[in-house]
């Protein structure tokens, strides 16, 4: 007989259904540590969301400008004081003779609809309006000679005062010391676009028009840097695809394992990771400094931009080319190909989708890229004429899309920004469309093995 | 005859080649490929390359040497009497660049006849007559500058020609060779792809001509600065204060302070950040979040330096100006500063961190997450006490390449972080940075040859010499840790 007084089993001092305080701790831990990197997912979404806002938000006034209708009378006894009608003789007359006429159709404007103002003089006109205005109004007379005596309607860009206090950039409490716009003036622009003399409308220009001098930021345009833009990348396409190729089959295919591929494969990896600005450096040495190309060239650019798009146009290439299985290779030069063959005939045609993903890619970098185009002079110049046709699109100073952003960012009048930030939304429309062909074209054409 | 022409007929000859190449190997067999070595396009191929290549090589290496050459040999003739004072040998002969190439100009727009520009004599004339073409000179022209122009115009005519003669010959002479070559048991694929081979190999070399054209635009500029300015000076001063008048201090203290200060900020952004997004997005998203969520942090890498700047300028810089500015806290003077530049900087490094750390992390073999499982971790101790430790050197060279990035990041300083020189402890203070004063120094209108624009390339040089360092040590990191594991 045991004594079998067995103390019934302490019941254990936590249940398994009921979580303890350690594993509680633990488990806490663990949603604190998810949380933090959900923290960190949602922060990076977050400054992505807050840039690209501030560009629209920033960069959609640019593509709204403001224009004033005037009805303007070519008065024959300025525009041609001889009435001969000659059209050297019109040509004679500056945009400082057309001016009064603008502002005195202004004013007869503003007087008929009835507007009350304290401003009565013509003079006071002058600042409502563009100084490119009576350039216009030449522009269309000397092409337009028999319409002198006639009223012409025109549609002429306001000044950038006024187009940014109808934007609501300039406000009436900062104009106090403004020689360039007075509350009167305000309070008139007010009263006109009630009239519906002054309107906002779509500024095309913008898109298509060139750069205009630091007092006219309502008539600075894009247009001519995006040439500059599509006259480099010309460029980069066409150096820059052969030799990268060239160079990644030698790699890939050929190249034996000694120093010298070696040293070729350690110096792309080093080019691919040196700093943009000091390829600057290298363009101004080289091409400008030594071999006296010339400044603010799109040929000049578009050499340093290849020389940086090299690198990954390269690592690329390889990439693809090695996706492409052994057994194509195989089967060629099994049939009586030679090597050179196996590799354009087979091999190349089945990368090329991807060789062409990784050019693009390259080409969207080097459209943004900025840094090496200020060390060659494409800032600081005003980029005002088009081009006049091929070669001179390569040779002729210009500028080119990042570096007439920078420019605009740099100049002092506020009006110029709201360009810089539209400017950025043209530059980034092209990055996206190219990211997105290349996208298109990985998944339409890519092929697994 | 200009050289666009000179390699368009060139290429002609090339196309010709081709196809009386392709005629002639036919012919030789008696109209049945099947007896020529190889198939009747490699014999036009051969002679089409034959004619073009020399002669393109021809082209571009004479049109690198043939400014050399003629410099060199003028530049000698220049009398030291003929420099100005305040001059330098290299202003001359610029002088006598623009004066020759003016002197072209106005030929070709019939200002002046041929007949005149070559016996022009220097009686003060010929400033206006330049101008008149659009060519404005600095100075009226001297007798020795103007003799020192007609040599180099009839230098350059007589090389033009030169170059037209041999460049044509070279490439008919190839072009006969080759025909000459052209029988049916010429083994006309083997000399083709040797020669494309050489032509892959030319290719490729270009990434080391590239590399040493860095190196030696930046040496050869440097050792010219250090002629004009003391090496200790530059490595050991602590104020940078260029004057182009003269007498400037350039220590490049001040600006490495800057880039190290603003770096090391937007280490702290992007690191932190990008570090535990890498982790949740390897670790705990689901196939679905993260199929959204990483390409869409990747679009902050594709964003161009521009926009981070214009960014850093018109939004960051006024934004802390309102909390930090003398409104606020009182820290702050202007939106521009270390902490502007630092803060969009590091947003940027964060898609570079995070999708670097993913791959490091992703490589950890998913054998030591089941043992930690196994023992009991939680999911959180297993990444801090088993995942990170593992994959520390490839997160560790992840950074340092983020570090390298970071230094040499131009258009987010230039336009973020002000343009004083000094050293600060304050985060809010306006610095610059050796990437910013490198654009500032070369895009002024200095002379290429005074130590205020001849610094730059000491600046790029610390610059090459830091980044590539940085490189190198991290994807030497990298690669071991990666071996580790295969």
């Amino acid at each position: 007989m045991t004594d079998a007084t067995a103390t019934p089993q302490a019941a254990p001092a936590t249940s398994l259904v009921a979580a303890d305080a350690r594993t509680q701790k633990r488990n806490r831990a663990e949603r604190r540590f998810r949380a933090y990197g959900m923290a960190a997912i949602l922060t990076g979404l977050f400054f992505l969301v807050v840039l690209v806002s501030s560009i629209l938000y920033n960069g959609v006034g640019a593509f709204q400008q403001s224009f004033v209708n005037v009805p303007v009378y070519l008065d024959p006894a300025k525009l041609d004081k001889n009435g001969t009608g000659d059209i050297e003789e019109i040509k004679k007359v500056s945009t400082f003779g057309y001016a009064p006429l603008i502002q005195d159709g202004l004013l007869s404007e503003v007087q008929k609809s009835g507007i009350e103002t304290p401003l009565t003089k013509s003079k006071d006109m002058k600042n409502l309006l563009s100084a490119s205005a009576a350039a216009e109004v030449r522009d269309y007379v000397v092409a337009n000679p028999e319409q002198i005596g006639e009223t012409v309607e025109f549609r002429l860009l306001a000044s950038s005062r006024v187009d940014g206090y109808l934007k609501g950039r300039v406000k009436r409490e900062d104009v106090a010391d403004d020689k360039n716009i007075s509350v009167e003036q305000l309070d008139l622009t007010d009263q006109l676009r009630d009239a519906g003399i002054v309107s906002k409308g779509f500024n095309l220009s913008f898109i298509t028009g060139a750069d205009a001098s630091e007092s006219r930021p309502e008539q600075a345009g894009i247009g001519v840097s995006m040439l500059g833009s599509f006259f480099m990348m010309l460029v980069v396409l066409v150096l820059s695809l052969p030799i990268g190729v060239a160079a990644s089959i030698y790699l890939e295919e050929f190249a034996p394992q000694n120093r010298f591929t070696d040293l070729i494969e350690v110096n792309i990896s080093n080019l691919a990771a040196v700093p943009s600005i000091v390829f600057g450096i290298l363009g101004l040495a080289v091409f400008i400094q030594f071999a006296h190309l010339p400044q603010s060239a799109p040929l000049v650019g578009g050499l340093v931009l290849t020389l940086m798009t090299l690198p990954t146009i390269i690592i690329s290439t390889r990439a693809s080319l090695k996706a492409v299985p052994p057994s194509i290779r195989d089967a060629a030069l099994g049939v009586g190909a030679s090597k050179m063959q196996s590799i354009f005939h087979h091999v190349l045609p089945l990368a090329m989708p991807g060789i062409l993903t990784g050019t693009i890619i390259g080409l969207a970098q080097a459209l943004g890229e900025t840094a090496p185009l200020l060390l060659i002079g494409m800032v600081g110049y005003i980029a005002s004429n088009y081009p006049d046709g091929f070669a001179s699109g390569f040779l002729d100073p210009n500028s080119a899309m990042p570096a007439q952003i920078y420019e605009w960012a740099k100049r002092a009048d506020p009006a110029y920004y709201e360009r810089a930030w539209g400017g950025i939304i043209i530059l980034l429309v092209f990055l996206l469309t190219m990211n997105a062909i290349a996208i298109i074209l990985r998944r339409r054409f890519e092929r697994r093995w | 005859m200009p050289v666009f022409w000179l390699v368009l007929i060139v290429g002609a000859m090339a196309l010709i080649g081709y196809g009386l190449g392709r005629a002639r190997a036919l012919k030789s067999a008696g109209g049945d490929s099947r007896v020529l070595h190889s198939l009747p396009s490699f014999y036009g191929a051969n002679v089409a390359l034959s004619a073009l290549v020399p002669a393109l090589g021809l082209v571009l290496v004479w049109l690198i040497a043939q400014p050399l050459v003629i410099n060199a040999s003028i530049s000698g003739d220049i009398p030291q009497s003929a420099i100005p004072e305040s001059s330098t040998l290299s202003l001359v002969m610029s002088d006598v660049r623009r004066v020759a190439d003016g002197l072209d100009l106005a030929v070709s727009q019939g200002v002046l006849s041929a007949d005149a520009a070559k016996t022009l004599s220097a009686d003060g004339t010929i400033r206006d007559t330049l101008g008149a073409v659009g060519v404005a000179l600095g100075s009226d022209v001297t007798p020795e500058i103007l003799s020192a122009a007609q040599t180099y115009r009839t230098m350059n005519a007589a090389g033009s020609w030169m170059l037209t003669a041999l460049v044509l010959a070279l490439a008919f002479g190839g072009f006969v060779f080759a025909m000459s070559r052209t029988k049916a048991e010429f083994r006309a694929r083997n000399v083709v792809e040797s020669g494309i081979r050489v032509l892959l190999v030319a290719a490729a070399s270009i990434a080391i001509l590239t590399t040493l054209g860095i190196v030696l635009s930046l040496i050869f500029n440097t050792i010219e600065f250090f002629k004009l300015y003391p090496a200790s000076e530059f490595f050991t001063s602590l104020t940078w204060a260029p004057s182009f008048g003269g007498g400037s201090e350039l220590g490049i203290l001040p600006l490495l302070w800057g880039t190290l200060y603003i770096s090391i900020i937007a280490l702290l952004v992007a690191v932190p950040i990008g570090l535990f997004a890498a982790i949740y997005l390897s670790e705990y998203a689901s196939p679905a979040v993260r199929g959204v969520a990483k390409p869409l942090i990747e679009i902050l890498a594709g964003i161009p330096t521009i926009v981070y700047g214009l960014f850093a300028l018109l939004t960051v810089g006024p934004l802390l100006l309102q909390v930090f500015g003398d409104e606020g806290l009182g820290w702050m003077q202007a939106g521009t500063a270390v902490m502007t530049a630092g803060l969009v900087m590091g947003v940027m490094l964060i898609p570079f961190v995070s999708s670097l750390s993913d791959d490091i992390i992703n490589a950890v073999p998913q054998a030591m997450r089941d043992g930690s499982y196994g023992l009991g971790a939680t999911k959180s101790e297993t990444i801090r006490q088993v995942i990170l430790p593992a994959a520390l050197p490839g997160i560790v060279g992840a950074i340092l390449l983020a570090a390298s990035r970071a230094i040499g990041e131009t258009m987010i300083v230039v336009l973020g972080a002000g343009a004083a020189a000094r050293l600060s402890m304050n985060p809010f203070d306006a610095m610059t940075t050796v990437t910013a004063k490198i654009v500032s120094q070369l895009t002024g209108d200095a002379d290429f040859a005074s130590p205020e624009a001849l610094v730059a390339f000491a600046l790029g040089m610390t610059l090459f010499v830091i980044t590539l360092g940085l490189n190198i040590f991290a994807l030497y990191i990298v690669r071991k840790y990666r071996e580790q594991y295969e």
